[in-house]
Formats: C-alpha cells, sequence, structure tokens
C-alpha cells in the first residue's frame, strides 16, 4: 500500500448544540492514492465541508483514525497538527483568504514564514516558483484588491503548492467565480495533478466535478457513493471551446 | 519559529497597516499625553494657589507687649518690654527665623510741595521687606546701612505716591513727614487691599531708627517684632520658642505679658487648600488614566477583533498559536512603546505650550511620566494580547469563517 496517501477509519464528528447531537459525519472509512484527483460532493449539510476539516487536520473528528503518509494523525495536539498543516496540506479556499494589504508574492511566501528550514533568498525563489506554475509571476508585486477572482486564486493555489505538500485540498475553489475563471482554474489543477500532485476538492457544481478523476458522494454524513470517473474532462479543451467574452472578468 | 522571523512578520505587518497602525497609537498617544499635561497644568496651579495663600503671610509670627495684663489697663508705653535686642537674640539663638524686624507704627501728617495726606508710618528693618515679601515697582528699597546711619529716607505705597505726586515722579524728592523731611527713594509694589479690607499701599515705610529717634513721642515708643519662619510647619514650635526666650531675656516676666500671634486661620486655610488641590490633581490623574485606558482598550479590541480571519488563515498555513500570539505582542509592545514616547513628547510640548501662555512655571514630573506610560502600555499590552490568545485559541474553522 505504498501509494496510499491517506487512510480515514470509522471517522465520526459529532456536534453537539445544546442538548441536541448533530451527527455531521458517521463513520467514513476512506482510502485515497497518491496522485489522485478526487471531487468531493454532496448537498449542503451533507458532511462533505466536515470531512474536508478533518482532512485538512483544520478540526479534530470525535472518533475514528486518521492516517497521513503512514502517521497517525488523529491523536495529535494541536502544535503537531500545526506542523503538519504547514507541511502536508496546502489549502485553495473558497474565498481565497490571502491576507490584504499584502502583496501576491509575500502571501505565496506566508507558510514559508513559519517553516524554519527556509532561508530568506530560498523562500523568495520558491514563491516566485510557485507563481510561475500557476502563470501568474507577472502579478507577484500586485496586492489582492487589485487582482481579479481568478488571479486571486491562482495566488492561493501558488501558497497551497509553495511549501510542497503531499496534497492539495481545496473547498469549493470556483464557487465565488464565474464559469470561464473556473474552468480556468481548474485547468491549473488539473496541471499541478498532471505533475503528479494529489487533488482533493470540494464542490457541489456537478460540472466542476467532472473534471475529477474520482467522485465521492457525501449525504446525511455517510459517503453514498463513490466511482471513478473514467472519462474526466479537460480544461485546457473546455477554455479554447469555450466562446470568449472579454479578458479575465472580475467576479 | 524563531523569535526573530516573528518579529519580522510583526514589523512588517505593522508597516503594511499603517494607518491602523497609526490609530492604534493614537490611543496610547493621547492616553499618555492627556495625563501628562493634565498633571503638568494641574501641579502648575496647585503651586501658584499655595504660592499666593503663602503670601499672605502664613509663615508670620507677631509678637507684642500685652498691656491688658492682670485686668490693669496701663498707658501703652509703660508696659513696652521689646527691645531690638530681642530681635537680634531671636536672629542668633533660635533655629527656624529667617528673618525678624522691630515695628514701630505711627501716623501723621505727610506734605510734598502743595500736596497733604495723612498716613500711615512705619519704622521697619530692611528685613521687613523681605517677611512681607514687598516689592519695588520703580526706585529702590532702603538697606541695612541706611537703618544703622538713620537715614532719613523711606519708600511709600501708590495711595500716598498718587496723593503726594500726582503730576511728578517721586523718586528723589524730599517730602515732609510731620515736618521732617525725608528723601523718597522708591514706591511699593501695589498690593491692594488687605482681608480686612485696609489699603496696604497707603503706607508710608522707614528705618526703624530714623522713626524712633525723630518721629515718635516718649510715650509712644511701642515696639513689635515681626518673625518670619522657614516653613509654616515650624510656625507653632518657633512660636513656644520666641515666647520662651522673651521670659528667659526679660527676667521676672511671665507668659502672660506677651503675645505672640501667628496667622492660624490662614495657615489652616493654606493646608487645606493644598490638600484640596492635592485631591483634585489625584482626581484629574484617575479620570484622565480611566478615560485614556479604555480609549486604548476599545482600540486595541477593536483591531484585534478585525483580524480573527487573519490569525485564522495564518494558522491554517502552519503558525502555531505560540508564533500568532507571539506576532500580536511584539505589534501590541511596539505601538505602545512608540506610541507612549510620541505621548511624553506631545505631552509635555502642550504642558510647555500652556505653562507660557499662562505664564506659569510648569514643570513635568517624573512620576506622571512613568504613571501614565506605565499605566497606558500595561492597557495596551494586555488588550493587545488578551483577544489575541482568544483568537488564536478559538476553533480554527470558526477563526476562518469570522466576519
Amino acid at each position: 500500500m505504498s501509494d496510499t496517501l491517506l487512510t480515514t477509519k470509522a471517522i465520526s464528528k459529532v456536534y453537539e448544540m445544546g442538548d441536541i447531537k448533530v451527527h455531521a459525519l458517521r463513520h467514513v472509512s476512506l482510502d485515497v492514492a497518491k496522485g489522485d484527483f478526487i471531487a468531493i460532493m454532496g448537498a449542503s449539510g451533507s458532511g462533505k465541508t466536515t470531512f474536508m476539516n478533518l482532512l485538512g487536520c483544520l478540526d479534530h473528528a470525535s472518533s475514528g483514525e486518521y492516517i497521513l503518509d503512514g502517521i497517525a494523525v488523529h491523536d495529535m495536539d494541536d502544535d503537531k497538527l500545526t506542523q503538519i498543516r504547514n507541511q502536508k496540506i496546502g489549502y485553495v479556499f473558497q474565498s481565497f483568504y490571502l491576507l490584504p494589504r499584502t502583496t501576491a508574492l509575500e502571501n505565496v511566501e506566508l507558510p514559508l514564514l513559519y517553516c524554519q528550514k527556509c532561508s530568506l533568498h530560498d523562500r523568495h525563489q520558491r514563491a516566485m516558483d510557485a507563481l510561475k506554475v500557476v502563470g501568474i509571476e507577472d502579478r507577484a508585486k500586485h496586492f489582492p484588491n487589485q487582482l481579479s477572482g481568478g488571479q486571486q486564486q491562482r495566488v492561493a493555489i501558488a501558497r497551497a503548492i509553495v511549501n510542497n505538500p503531499s496534497f492539495i485540498l481545496a473547498d469549493e475553489p470556483t464557487g465565488n467565480l464565474d464559469t470561464r475563471t473556473s474552468i480556468e482554474v481548474m485547468a491549473v489543477l488539473q496541471e499541478l495533478h498532471a505533475q503528479g500532485k494529489t487533488v482533493i476538492m470540494v464542490t457541489h457544481e456537478p460540472e466542476i466535478a467532472q473534471y475529477a478523476h474520482r467522485h465521492i458522494t457525501f449525504r446525511d454524513g455517510k459517503v453514498i457513493r463513490d466511482k471513478k470517473n473514467l472519462s474526466p474532462k479537460d480544461a485546457k479543451t473546455d477554455l479554447i471551446n469555450l466562446p470568449r467574452i472579454s479578458e479575465e472578468e472580475d467576479e | 519559529m524563531s523569535v526573530l522571523g516573528i518579529l519580522r512578520i510583526a514589523l512588517r505587518s505593522l508597516m503594511r497597516n499603517k494607518t491602523r497602525t497609526f490609530l492604534t497609537m493614537l490611543g496610547i498617544i493621547i492616553g499618555v499625553a492627556a495625563v501628562i499635561t493634565m498633571l503638568a497644568i494641574g501641579q502648575g496651579a496647585k503651586q501658584i494657589v499655595e504660592d499666593q495663600v503663602n503670601s499672605m503671610g502664613t509663615n508670620v509670627v507677631m509678637v507684642y507687649s500685652n498691656f491688658n495684663r492682670g485686668n490693669v489697663r496701663q498707658a501703652a508705653g509703660d508696659g513696652n518690654l521689646l527691645t531690638v535686642d530681642d530681635v537680634q537674640a531671636m536672629k542668633d539663638e533660635l533655629d527656624g527665623v529667617l528673618y525678624a524686624s522691630p515695628v514701630y507704627n505711627s501716623w501723621g501728617q505727610l506734605k510734598f510741595e502743595g500736596n497733604n495726606w495723612r498716613g500711615s508710618i512705619m519704622g521697619v528693618d530692611s528685613d521687613y521687606f523681605f517677611i512681607r515679601e514687598m516689592d519695588i515697582s520703580h526706585g529702590e528699597l532702603f538697606y541695612g546701612s541706611d537703618v544703622e546711619n538713620g537715614a532719613k529716607v523711606c519708600v511709600i505705597g501708590k495711595t500716598v505716591a498718587d496723593n503726594l505726586f500726582p503730576d511728578t515722579d517721586p523718586i528723589g524728592k524730599i517730602m515732609r513727614i510731620r515736618n521732617i523731611p525725608f528723601v523718597v527713594r522708591g514706591v511699593l509694589t501695589p498690593k491692594g487691599q488687605n482681608v480686612m479690607g485696609r489699603d496696604q499701599d497707603d503706607i508710608v515705610i522707614a528705618p526703624y531708627t530714623t522713626v524712633y529717634q525723630r518721629l515718635l513721642g516718649r510715650h509712644w515708643r511701642v515696639m513689635s517684632i515681626i518673625v518670619s519662619a522657614h516653613s509654616r510647619d515650624y510656625i507653632h514650635i518657633l512660636q513656644q520658642d520666641i515666647l520662651a526666650l522673651l521670659q528667659t531675656r526679660h527676667r521676672g516676666t511671665t507668659a502672660e505679658e506677651f503675645i505672640v500671634s501667628s496667622q492660624t486661620e490662614l495657615a489652616e486655610t493654606a493646608s487645606s487648600v493644598s490638600d484640596t488641590m492635592t485631591i483634585l490633581l489625584a482626581s484629574i490623574a484617575g479620570i484622565s488614566l480611566l478615560v485614556g485606558g479604555i480609549g486604548i482598550m476599545n482600540i486595541m479590541l477593536v483591531s484585534v477583533t478585525e483580524r480573527v480571519k487573519e490569525i485564522g488563515i495564518r494558522r491554517a498555513v502552519g503558525a502555531g498559536k505560540r508564533d500568532v500570539l507571539l506576532q500580536f505582542i511584539i505589534e501590541a509592545v511596539s505601538i505602545s512603546f512608540i506610541g507612549g514616547l510620541l505621548g511624553i513628547a506631545l505631552g509635555v510640548a502642550a504642558a510647555r505650550i500652556v505653562g507660557n501662555a499662562m505664564n506659569w512655571s510648569i514643570a513635568v514630573t517624573m512620576w506622571s511620566v512613568l504613571l501614565s506610560v506605565g499605566f497606558s502600555m500595561g492597557i495596551g499590552i494586555f488588550f493587545g494580547w488578551y483577544p489575541a490568545r482568544k483568537a488564536a485559541n478559538q476553533n480554527l474553522i470558526d477563526a476562518l469563517r469570522y466576519e
């Protein structure tokens, strides 16, 4: 099982709101192989976001096991989880979560600031490289409010990959974008996937899920469907076929 | 993450948000400056009020012979016990005596050319001017040598000057006191009416030697002594010492034969004024600190709460709680420290300006600086640290979703 990236075993999450217990996630067991491109789908309230938070080590599971890169993550304390987040996971959020009044380059550098190994020069180099990968290196000195939604999401993706994480976790990465920029962002993610990165993406849009290679569908805190997408769409091809309305539009 | 690295992150964050940094700093600046200025002005006002009360003679002791002893009222001159030697003895033998002077009081006709005036005449030593804090508005005072020589010189109050010399400068002119010529040396700075409503400027002051020899009749050579103490705190002890000294010097007398009086009421008023001013000052300091502190607290709370999302983002990409907390503490300390320094500068400058405008001697005291800076920095750092700690310990997802 050397190609397994992560495994969850009967992982559950219960929120207690006063007397009422809300079971957001019920005994989910799942394997993710290295180099896969997964779309996690489901209606709102299905537990997909909770599952993603657990995978991203942003939250603790109520019960069950979570093994990432052969490391048991489920019983780690906050300090160790912080390191896992920094070293192994790259996040892409729906509303980008870039620091305001901070250049694209500095935003991408952020994860490197909190890892001791990188020198100043090294940081700049790696951040620039990451910006090149997402094709936005010419905007390195721009502030988030000077960038379009699509550009901001590319910066966020560059930030996610700058630390060379084990996988990229994208929460509704196209939720705030129009069709064209959505497909552009998917093209970037597909490109990263082609380079060997594992991508786990949460989305409620079926057409966006078509670009992934495996579909996992949640309902009521359980996985109700898990199947391979044998003919994923290619975002680059779609972009060529898409009628051009105007240059990159803002959201 | 190294402390140095966090320091760089914190400073970069401050530089990046110049407006927010400045506004936060402004809270500290105003807080510190307000306390320093208010305390400096209060201190100045306290000093001025105390000086004014003290200049009314709270440190002055008057010594008289008692003419009413044993229910036998005697002719004034007969009972006189005090001598000029007593004055010298007080100066030589008693601690706490600053100045002492004999005082002869008289009354008489004053004349210059065609102008006449009836006024009060005093014969004193040159020390008297210091005891009564008298100043000359022009001309000059008379001196110890004039007293020794029995010089026929005098200084006059403004009322006398206005009436005898309506059109001329009195300095150097020869006026007649009971027909004896005196040279006018100077005119006193007007003092106005005293508490009893008497015109303090209606007066002629001359050396007591001259007054004694030239102006007083044999039965009217009644002397009193005026003494000033180094501080009004010694007054009661000094009164007892004077009485004891007089009884030793005049054998066979009892304490009842002397009246040693001080302006106790005035002295009490002075200390109660001083206490009131101290309480006023403390209230000003307290309220300024409170208002400043609340301002600082609010702006720190708001500016940190506004950044909960930022804390979430930093934590999500791998900043530890300690890293985030340290960053916010460094930011709060930097803001408080620089704000404190600017506040001191502004407070001192404002105190100077007010001091110059009011012509007060306003001094910024060390304790007001330490108090205001210590308090403001403490509040600033605490309310920078506390909400940051709350945000760092908060559930990460809630922090990220925070709007």
